[in-house]
């Protein structure tokens, strides 16, 4: 009879079916298997990009400027005649590490705020919520672009940036969950057993909440290198000469009647990588989270 | 219903001046030095603190959050530090460009956007529903600037359809001009928009007073667009919101692309040469904006749904 | 007798996808005379509202046998643009939610305007008196200042009331109700069968009343038609219902309801439920919740056998023990 009140007997939240789930929902579309193929060899050609690069991307060459697509190039080269696949190449690393580390920080911030501002309550909430509703009715990229004004561009500032933007969405859903969870009798059951707050948090609230917050954040991947190539394609995300795939497009447009060629080639490729990212997003939130699915 | 719109009025009083909150404690508190900020790392002492007397950045901190809100309200950006013009004259030249672009791109998202979401929901799980799936994974995917640059690469380099930059003189040339641009966002928004529309009107249309409609006798347009699409405008009223503040956003580098005035196009030369004044007279003004949309948004309900309306 | 204004033969009713098809209603056949009232009644699952909404023609699912004749016009022959002009017109209907079966944007006043609008009343002027008319018909107070006013702004006894002005407001010869009464207060019940009744009188239309409860149908219809798991298995005037009624499956209702004199004894309740629709293949669908049931109830589907003039039932043991061996529906 003990053992009814024991805070450690709490819902284990499903997660081995959520697992089997996530498979079936993979295997079982064809699209989620293009997006995954995509996404793999997106993130190899990010990793290995020395390797597969034919050039350096930054060396300029006067005797090849603006070339179309050749055997030696491509995709052709710019107008300082650098070599776009090499660029575009490197230009991955950029988007890759964006499109991880803002949503990961992001989730971290906004979970910790969220489940402050769910479990507490009070006035702690009413600042925080206030604040998130705020920030919520921004457009991320708009709110990207003016958090940029302020900051400028370099890698840290717009790591800082987008995780900013996402922040709030992270702390609003956090904050839903965590007081759906609290009103859990595992949670009374903790309290009256006398776990400390921080405990009940870590051990109760945050591993019943995970799932949403996992989805959100695969969402959001493809989000942030949306957002990374905007910023850059602006002038206030990575900065030139490094490549990002963003301001390889930003380049092209100042040099259209040269060649055509980078804008093509970053942009099918940002959209390449944003669809398979959305796909995948789509197939974990489904398995995951199927309420939230339509 | 007169309650509801003046409690919504004055509930965007205290989210105004949080909003202003933010943007000062975003300028003065978090870059730094805005001296070394705005003047680079080569200015010198003299240069810096010359800056700093003449932004009023000496004053106590309260001092300047005071002034700061009392000078946005009142509109009052000071002036250009690259080249002395009023900021808000500045502002108040570029803003019809970026309206004028915003509401052209919201007008043709949703002539794109919501019949095409019609027809998907009317044809669930056949072709135009598989049609508008794919239009919409598109739609979230590519990026507006690439397809700004597509379609001027296209329309406007290779065919001469449309013109390459600026943003046109008297009504017709200003049309021509913002078309493209307008596209090009539309494109994006209809996607949003026509995938909303097909969820919220297949949603709807599986309600009872449907079966209603159609059991006195209703025939299938009147079913769809006075029963069925009226009751899905609220959720669509969330959406329109949405797509204006998207395509307000978006607007910022469609101008760059297009190479068009603007506010966005104002606010990123402004960030390139480090014009302080220019980039908080921005900020200010697109927070505002983003404000008033969400504001509209509100009030809008008021129209669309009785049930707010009497009561 | 007059000629039949409805009449249903053999209907039978299929959900799912044509290849594994679920058989819901098997076999259905009823009529209702010029200004009768019927009711068909039945547990939920037996098949009743997927009938008469077939009649509507509003189903998903697919009538693959049988007809459906109103005024001696086959329904199931239309194609689907002649249905709106009989929807609303000849036959009406009202639905269980009155809190759901309403526009939440259209004015009560434009909503039974439209029903008139969509059948030929062309002059605002005069739809808007035969409006004012109609929701005084079904007692709403101050009808000419409720035009303007929305469903949420009326209870759920009052939305049904503004329901059943919609679906009368032409007049039909037909009206259908589907559990009208199901989701309201008893007390708030009463009234509405009662509005039920004076609009029949008034305007001299026939009834089909669905109902779970057979004291609901045993206080408006003449007529009853029983339901079980998707076919008919009793068809009797109530009276003889009441009295001496042939299925066994219509005997568990009849002891199910509750009787004044009787509050203090525990309710019957036939025990088990209705099994899932189609999962019948063989045999009568009672038989595994039948007190009666013989070894032949298991292999052969009884037919309808007449018990009397205007009753038959569809059951082997009954029939044994009554002598009866006329098969046939009633008249």
């Amino acid at each position: 009879m003990t053992a009814s009140i024991d805070p450690a007997l709490q819902p284990l939240a499903a997660q081995p079916s959520a697992f089997a789930t996530l498979r079936r929902v993979i295997f079982d579309r064809p699209a989620t298997i293009f997006a995954l193929v995509v996404v793999i060899l997106f993130i190899l050609v990010a990793a290995l990009a020395p390797l597969i690069a034919p050039y350096d991307p930054l060396a300029q060459s006067i005797l090849d400027v603006n070339k179309p697509p050749s055997a030696a190039h491509p995709i052709g080269t710019d107008q300082f005649g650098r070599d776009i696949l090499s660029r575009l190449v490197f230009g991955s690393r950029n988007s890759l590490i964006f499109g991880f580390v803002s949503p990961v920080l992001a989730a971290i911030i906004g979970t910790f705020l969220g489940v402050i501002a769910g479990y507490f309550g009070g006035l702690v909430d009413r600042i925080i919520s206030r604040v998130i509703d705020l920030l919520l009715a921004f457009p991320e990229l708009l709110l990207a672009i003016l958090i940029a004004a302020v900051l400028g561009g370099g890698f840290w500032n717009v790591v800082a940036v987008l995780t900013v933007a996402f922040t709030p969405g992270f702390a609003r859903v956090a904050r839903a969950s965590t007081l759906a969870v609290k009103q859990e009798p595992y949670i009374e059951a903790a309290v009256a057993v006398g776990l400390r707050t921080p405990m009940i948090i870590l051990r109760h609230v945050v591993p019943n909440i995970a799932a949403p917050i996992v989805v959100l954040t695969t969402l959001w991947i493809a989000s942030a290198i949306r957002l990374e190539a905007s910023l850059s394609f602006l002038g206030i995300g990575t900065q030139p000469p490094n490549p990002s795939w963003g301001n390889i497009i930003r380049d092209g447009l100042n040099n259209l009647f040269g060649s055509p060629w980078p804008i093509i080639g970053a942009g099918a490729l940002i959209t390449l990588v944003v669809l398979a990212f959305n796909l995948l997003g789509d197939a974990v939130r489904d398995a995951l989270d199927p309420e939230a699915s339509r | 219903m007169t309650r509801y719109i003046v409690v919504r009025l004055l509930d965007a009083i205290p989210t105004v001046l949080l909003v202003l909150t933010l943007v000062f404690i975003a300028m003065r508190i978090l870059p730094g030095d805005p001296a070394v900020a705005a003047l680079g790392d080569f200015a010198t002492p003299e240069q810096r603190e010359a800056f700093r007397e003449k932004m009023g950045l000496n004053a106590p901190l309260w001092q300047q959050y005071l002034t700061f809100v009392v000078n946005s309200l009142t509109l009052d950006f000071g002036a250009s530090m690259m080249n002395g013009r009023d900021v808000l004259g500045l502002i108040a030249y570029n803003l019809p460009y970026t309206i004028e672009l915003t509401i052209a791109s919201v007008l043709l998202g949703v002539l794109i956007g919501v019949p095409f979401g019609v027809w998907a929901a009317t044809n669930p799980n056949r072709a135009p529903d598989s049609a508008m799936r794919g239009f919409s994974l598109i739609g979230y995917a590519v990026p507006d600037f690439y397809l700004g640059a597509l379609l001027l690469i296209v329309f406007s380099l290779n065919l001469g359809w449309f013109p390459i930059n600026g943003g046109g003189e008297g009504f017709l040339d200003r049309m021509h001009h913002v078309f493209l641009p307008a596209l090009t966002l539309a494109f994006i928004k209809a996607a949003f928009l026509g995938r909303l529309t097909r969820t919220a009107l297949l949603e709807v249309l599986g309600r009872d007073y449907i079966r209603t409609a159609r059991a006195k006798g209703a025939r299938e347009p009147r079913v769809i667009y006075r029963h069925g699409l009226r009751n899905a405008l609220l959720p669509l009223t969330t959406g329109l919101g949405l797509t204006t503040l998207t395509a307000l956003s978006g607007s910022v580098a469609i101008e760059l692309v297009f190479n068009r005035p603007g506010l966005g196009k104002l606010l990123i030369s402004a960030i390139a040469e480090r014009d302080y004044a220019v980039i908080q007279g921005g900020i200010v003004v697109f927070a505002l904006f983003v404000v008033a949309i969400n504001l509209a948004m509100d009030l809008a309900y008021v129209l669309v749904d009785p049930r707010i309306r009497v009561s | 007798m007059t000629p039949d204004l409805l009449r249903l033969t053999d209907v039978t009713i299929e959900f799912g996808s044509p290849k594994k098809p679920i058989r819901v209603v098997e076999g259905v056949s009823f009529s209702i005379g010029r200004g009768e009232s019927v009711g068909l009644v039945g547990e939920s699952g037996s098949g009743k509202s997927v009938t008469s909404l077939a009649i509507m023609r509003l189903i998903g699912g697919r009538v693959v046998q049988g007809r459906i004749e109103f005024e001696g016009r086959n329904l199931l022959d239309l194609p689907a643009s002649a249905l709106p002009e009989i929807r609303g017109r000849d036959i009406a209907m009202i639905f269980q939610e009155p809190m759901s079966s309403l526009n939440p944007l259209m004015t009560v006043g434009d909503q039974i305007g439209e029903a008139l609008l969509l059948h030929g009343w062309r002059d605002r002027t005069k739809r808007r008196e035969r409006t004012i008319e109609m929701l005084r018909l079904v007692g709403i107070p101050n009808a000419e200042g409720r035009l303007g006013a929305y469903p949420h702004q009326f209870s759920g006894g009052m939305r049904q009331r503004v329901m059943i002005a919609m679906a009368v407001a032409c007049e039909p010869k037909l009206l259908i109700a589907d559990e009208p009464t199901t989701a309201l207060d008893v007390t708030i019940q009463a009234q509405v069968l009662d509005l039920m009744k004076t609009v029949r009188r008034e305007l001299g239309m026939a009834i089909l009343l669905i109902s779970h409860d057979l004291g609901v149908i045993a206080d408006v219809c003449e007529r009853v038609v029983v339901m079980y798991a998707g076919r008919v298995v009793e068809e009797a005037d109530i009276r003889t219902i009441l009295t001496r009624p042939q299925h066994p499956y219509t005997r568990g209702l009849l002891r199910s309801v509750p009787r004044r004199g009787h509050e203090a004894e525990r309710l019957y309740q036939i025990p088990g439920s209705v099994p899932p629709a189609g999962s019948i293949r063989q045999g009568c669908p009672f038989r595994d919740r039948c007190e009666l049931a013989v070894s032949r109830c298991a292999e052969e589907m009884p037919p309808m056998f007449r018990f009397g003039p205007s009753q038959s039932a569809a059951c082997w043991v009954t029939a044994a023990a009554e002598g009866v061996t006329q098969a046939g529906a009633a008249a």
